[in-house]
């Protein structure tokens, strides 16, 4: 993944200025969205079995982002989730770490202290999470206060409001300021996609985030509904598929909200695999924003491997 | 692709001209243009390709999914069956024997019917049709068809294993498309049973025409069955059904389907066999109605035996349909609409979209889509519920879609398949690509009933549509644009019976579905579907 | 065990929340039950329920509502013998064929829920470069004042063309008569009809009435069952908010006869659109 900021040199005047941006945007292929429908619906129909089941629930184990985004937050909350990501199944040490906990800046030093030495890594939400409805200088203090507290990843938000007014420039240079408030810092792009309501939208602002060099574009806050939905994931995989085609590089994808059951995870890893890529397949590239969802994949990891199905008793509630 | 000289519309040659001088140079000026994402595309699509081969051999990053068959015993397979006549099972001293396509095994055989059959199944459904049927009130043959739907409905998952058996096609369309279609057939016609005053305006009494001989073909065999049998008994005639050849078997339980219903004896009479036992069936005297879904050559040999009769006709032919691809077309739904249109029950369907007519100034960047698209296709054992290309259905089908992609190699036509692992046994082919191909190919203009694309590209919207009707066939057309008045225009002129704007292969038993010229005459579906069986 | 004969709003069973009930008996006298007495608070609640309802129930495709109202028939003539008990108790002459045709009118109106579009609908010849069609669509929360003297046969007659083309409906239940009603709501509630699809209220047709024709959140209302003193005034009150009325009729109909497309197209709109034609 390459590491400058701004568009890539293959993209760099179409950011000039609002309207050449706007015309850009607007001129890429429409989404048909009973088409993308059909698909997604096409896809979930995959039977993923045995090895090949297996296989898929501990990589989905080690792409999610395990989170917590509350207001009751604590610090002891805080460490509890920290010791389930990095052991989710007491009873299996063979079960993977997670990719990261995510969790609100103010917090971010505990989990670092909780994860140190792990591999496991810390994201923090900023910018104002999750309106974005605050002055740019407030969103970059966030960001700078988070980074300095030792986040790994920043989850940020766009400015809807901005989008769907048509700024898009505008919405494209905070994620510009933000990318570099992150400095070495890995920084995922919040589209809360279910505020903006067209698959049209959806793949407009997945651009505008990998043209603001966004590592990784990201469905939801969690916050309200609709959040992650399959034809919403394949428009965002069909983006950074068509990103890294033109550009050469690969960036990534995080679905959150509202994936609750392993089931619905291994059909968004069947949406990975076949319309970006199996390179995709990789916790850099590709993450689950969850919470409940990870003890739905341990118990799945336990049927798989005692043949008996399991129940809430067999799982940490942490 | 070479680029034509002749003068294009101003927009379209601006285009082509942004696109040739971005190649040369980078540093160009570019004009603001709505389709500039797709030039840039095409420039440094090549060179980004490339530094995203995958590092490491493909096997250690491929996700491999593990088989998923489904269980073979579900389809209640028995040794043998015999022809359905006047409510019973029998016998027969000929036979024949049907294969699995996608392992030649033999599944079980058939009673053929002969001329002395099909005497007494035309006379057993003339009986019925004069004292049972016939007078029986709409309300009452509805209640069998509700039956009939929902016994379908209730040994769906045997009827699709049954199918992929026969046929070859993979489990989770027979599962998906083929059984929940058939069973809604019979569902939405047998709402029609007891309102057939509405069915046609102006005939507030319009009555059925007696016995119907219906052949249907293998393409989809139960919900071609469906597709003939509902409206026939909804609107008051009695039918003998002639299956195909190669597959015979599902049509059969539909007839036992039939039977647990208590349909009355003769109302419904299934006779297996093959091409004489159809053309006996309907050059029979004592057929009213004829109704043939096949070829389009052996529906002009029927329509000719039928000459100078009485006996009403309706056919549903070939095709070779265009599917249309605009420059400003929702292109990765495009692509499923090209994928789905001509790769479907791979490639055996009338209407399928088996030439892509596609808008020059987009043609890079279709094709490279539909490239990529075509290595996730799946093809193998149709049983596996992830198989989305099943077997060809015949031996002999086979030899045809071989012989005729040969020619479209001798014709000069650029042949691609995406890398696809043929099993050893059964009947395959893989899904083909024909590029470089001009009308005047016979690629172009013979119906192949396989998987094989033949792409063209067209310039101008008058183009297309001179191009997508330039064809003795006419029974479906797909267009794909984001503009209404050009789907609307462009629908207004194909001459195609069904259009399909922005998706394909789309069927309903409410939704009228039917050919121009040599495609075949009458509709089938809809309300307009029920004027071939009244009177 | 005896049954309770309550309201069916919303999906569930509740009394009336005035508390009331009334005396439900034979035509010579003979005590059946007693029926909630639903009140105003009751009708108003019925209309929240029913509006709930629609985006989803005309939302969903007529194929889809078609077969859950075939459904509904299946698991009526589940429920045939009680029908038949609690209709002949209503005094009907012949209580077994007024079931068994009730259920053939139920499946008669299953079987136009995807037909209506095709009949009722049209694409029209304009004369200009335009594509012009006519669709019928549902009109909305329909109220239905049930007919006074055939429990279920006139009963099914009016309810099941309002909910075949998508509308959803609260209907009050003949005064004297309601008992079939209530069944056919146990049976609604146990097929897969969603909740608030149809509400169905028992008590005092005339007390009732008024509040439904003066809804503001009602869209249209069916005065088969009015009360003939009242007829007009509610026919008055209903044009507060415009509402498409069905008329009462001068006497009751016979419910055995072909009903046509009358009761389907009376709570239908018909949206015409045009688009242009050209590249």
């Amino acid at each position: 993944m390459t590491l400058t900021v701004g568009p890539p040199a293959t993209y760099a005047d179409v950011v000039r200025d609002d309207a050449t941006l706007r015309r850009f945007l607007h001129g890429l292929p429409g989404v048909d969205q009973v088409g993308a429908q059909a698909r997604a619906a096409a896809l979930a129909t995959r039977s993923i079995k045995k090895q090949s089941k297996q296989w898929a629930l501990d990589l989905a184990i080690r792409c999610v982002d395990l989170t917590t985004l509350e207001g009751a937050d604590t610090p002891g909350k805080v460490r509890a989730l920290c010791a389930k990501g990095r052991h989710p199944d007491p009873t299996d040490p063979t079960t993977p770490s997670v990719a990261a906990i995510c969790l609100y800046p103010d917090l971010v030093a505990v989990a670092k202290a909780e994860l140190a030495g792990s591999g496991v890594k810390v994201a923090s939400v900023a910018t104002a999470f999750p309106s974005g409805r605050a002055s740019l200088a407030t969103k970059l203090a966030d960001v700078r206060e988070a980074v300095g507290a030792g986040a790994d990843e920043i989850d940020m938000v766009i400015d809807r409001g901005a989008f769907l007014a048509g700024r898009y420039l505008q919405v494209y240079e905070e994620i510009v300021a933000v990318r570099e408030a992150c400095g070495g810092a890995h920084l995922k792009v919040i589209l809360e996609t279910g505020e903006l309501s067209t698959l049209d939208n959806v793949r407009r602002a997945s651009w505008l985030a990998l043209l603001a060099g966004g590592h990784v574009i990201k469905t939801s806050t969690g916050k309200i509904s609709p959040a992650a939905a399959p034809p919403t994931s394949l428009v965002m995989l069909e983006a950074v598929r068509d990103f890294a085609l033109s550009t050469g590089d690969r960036r990534g994808v995080k679905l959150a909200g509202g994936i609750r059951a392993a089931k619905e995870a291994v059909r968004y890893l069947v949406q990975v695999n076949e319309i970006a890529g199996p390179e995709w397949l990789d916790p850099d590239l590709f993450r689950f924003g969850a919470s409940t969802l990870l003890n739905d994949l341990i118990l799945q990891r336990q049927k798989e491997r005692t043949g008996a199905y399991s129940g809430p008793d067999y799982v940490t509630l942490d | 692709m070479s680029t034509p000289d002749t003068p294009s519309s101003e927009r379209e040659g601006s285009q082509r001209e942004r696109a040739s001088s971005e190649r040369e140079s980078s540093q160009r000026e570019r004009a603001s243009s709505e389709r500039e994402s797709s030039q840039r595309e095409r420039g440094a699509t090549r060179a980004a390709r490339q530094a995203l081969a995958p590092v490491g051999p493909a096997e250690e990053r491929a996700w491999e999914y593990a088989p998923a068959p489904e269980s073979r015993e579900t389809a209640r397979l028995r040794e043998s069956y015999g022809m359905f006549v006047d409510g019973e099972f029998v016998g027969s001293d000929r036979t024949l024997k049907t294969v699995n396509p996608a392992t030649e095994e033999v599944l079980a055989e058939v009673a053929v019917a002969g001329p002395a059959d099909v005497d007494r199944a035309v006379a057993a459904a003339r009986r019925a049709y004069d004292e049972v049927w016939g007078p029986m009130p709409g309300r009452e043959r509805a209640k069998y068809l509700f039956r009939i739907a929902r016994l379908v409905q209730e040994r769906s998952r045997e009827l699709a294993v049954l199918e992929t058996l026969d046929n070859g096609k993979p489990i989770k369309e027979s599962r998906d498309v083929d059984v929940p279609l058939a069973a809604a057939h019979f569902f939405y016609h047998a709402g029609w049973a007891d309102k057939l005053a509405y069915a046609v305006p102006g005939r507030p009494d319009p009555r059925p025409l007696g016995v119907a001989g219906q052949v249907i073909p293998w393409n989809f065999p139960l919900l071609m069955a469906a597709w003939k049998l509902a409206p026939a008994l909804a609107a008051g005639n009695t039918a003998v059904l002639k299956p195909a050849e190669t597959t015979p078997l599902t049509a059969l339980v539909l007839a036992e389907i039939m039977q647990q219903a208590e349909l009355p004896p003769g109302v419904v009479n299934v006779i297996p066999g093959a091409g004489e036992t159809g053309a006996a069936l309907v050059r029979h005297d004592g057929v009213d109605k004829v109704a043939f879904t096949g070829s389009t050559e052996v529906g002009k040999e029927i329509q000719r035996a039928l000459a100078g009769t009485r006996k009403r006709l309706t056919l549903e032919l070939g095709g070779k349909a265009a599917n249309v691809v605009f420059d400003d077309a929702p292109l990765d739904q495009a692509v499923e609409g090209i994928v789905n249109g001509i790769f479907f029950n791979q490639g055996h369907v009338c209407c399928a979209g088996s030439r892509l007519l596609v808008q020059e100034s987009v043609y890079d960047e279709v094709l490279d889509k539909l490239r990529r698209r075509l290595t996730t296709l799946r093809l193998g054992d149709p049983l596996d519920k992830n198989t989305d290309l099943g077997a060809i259905n015949s031996a002999e089908q086979l030899a045809r879609v071989r012989e005729l992609s040969d020619l479209g190699e001798a014709e000069g036509a650029h042949r691609w398949s995406p890398p696809c692992e043929l099993p050893d046994r059964g009947f395959w082919f893989p899904p083909t690509v024909f590029t470089d191909v001009s009308q005047s190919h016979r690629i172009a203009r013979d119906e192949v009933f396989g998987p094989v694309l033949a792409v063209l590209t067209f310039r101008t919207p008058a183009e297309a549509v001179e191009k997508a009707n330039n064809t003795p066939y006419g029974l479906s057309a797909g267009v794909w644009t984001e503009k209404g008045s050009r789907i609307l225009w462009m629908a207004q002129r194909l001459r195609a019976g069904v259009v399909w704007a922005n998706t394909f292969n789309r069927f309903d038993p409410a939704s009228p579905f039917g050919g121009y010229k040599e495609s075949g005459f009458g509709r089938e579906g809809g309300r307009h579907g029920l004027e071939g069986y009244l009177d | 065990m005896r049954k309770t004969y309550k309201l069916y709003i919303g999906g569930a069973f509740p009394r009336s929340e005035s508390g009331r009930s009334y005396e439900v008996s034979t035509p010579d006298g003979r005590f059946l039950a007693n029926a909630a007495q639903a009140s105003r608070k009751d009708a108003r609640d019925a209309v929240v329920a029913a509006r709930k309802a629609l985006a989803g129930w005309s939302g969903a495709t007529a194929y889809n509502r078609g077969q859950v109202l075939y459904r509904v028939a299946e698991l009526m003539e589940g429920r045939r013998a009680q029908f038949v008990v609690e209709v002949g108790d209503s005094g009907s002459p012949d209580a077994e064929s007024e079931v068994d045709a009730a259920i053939d009118r139920w499946v008669w109106y299953a079987g136009w829920a995807d037909k209506v579009a095709a009949v009722l609908g049209s694409s029209n010849p304009v004369a200009g470069p335009y594509f012009d069609f006519s669709v019928p669509e549902p009109t909305g929360v329909v109220a239905v004042l049930a007919p006074q003297a055939s429990s279920l046969l006139g009963l099914v007659s009016v309810v099941a063309p309002v909910v075949a083309t998508g509308n959803t409906a609260v209907v009050v239940a003949s005064q004297a008569r309601p008992l079939p009603a209530v069944t056919l709501s146990e049976v609604l509630a146990t097929s897969d009809v969603p909740g608030g699809v149809v509400n169905l209220l028992t008590g005092i047709t005339a007390e009732l009435a008024p509040w439904l024709a003066s809804h503001r959140d009602v869209n249209a209302i069916d005065l088969t069952g009015a009360d003939p003193a009242q007829a007009v005034e509610l026919e008055r009150a209903a044009a507060d908010n415009v509402k498409r009325v069905r008329r009462a009729p001068r006497s009751e109909p016979d419910w055995t006869a072909d009903p046509g497309t009358g009761r389907l197209a009376a709570f239908l709109e018909t949206k015409t659109v045009w688009h242009p034609l050209g590249v």
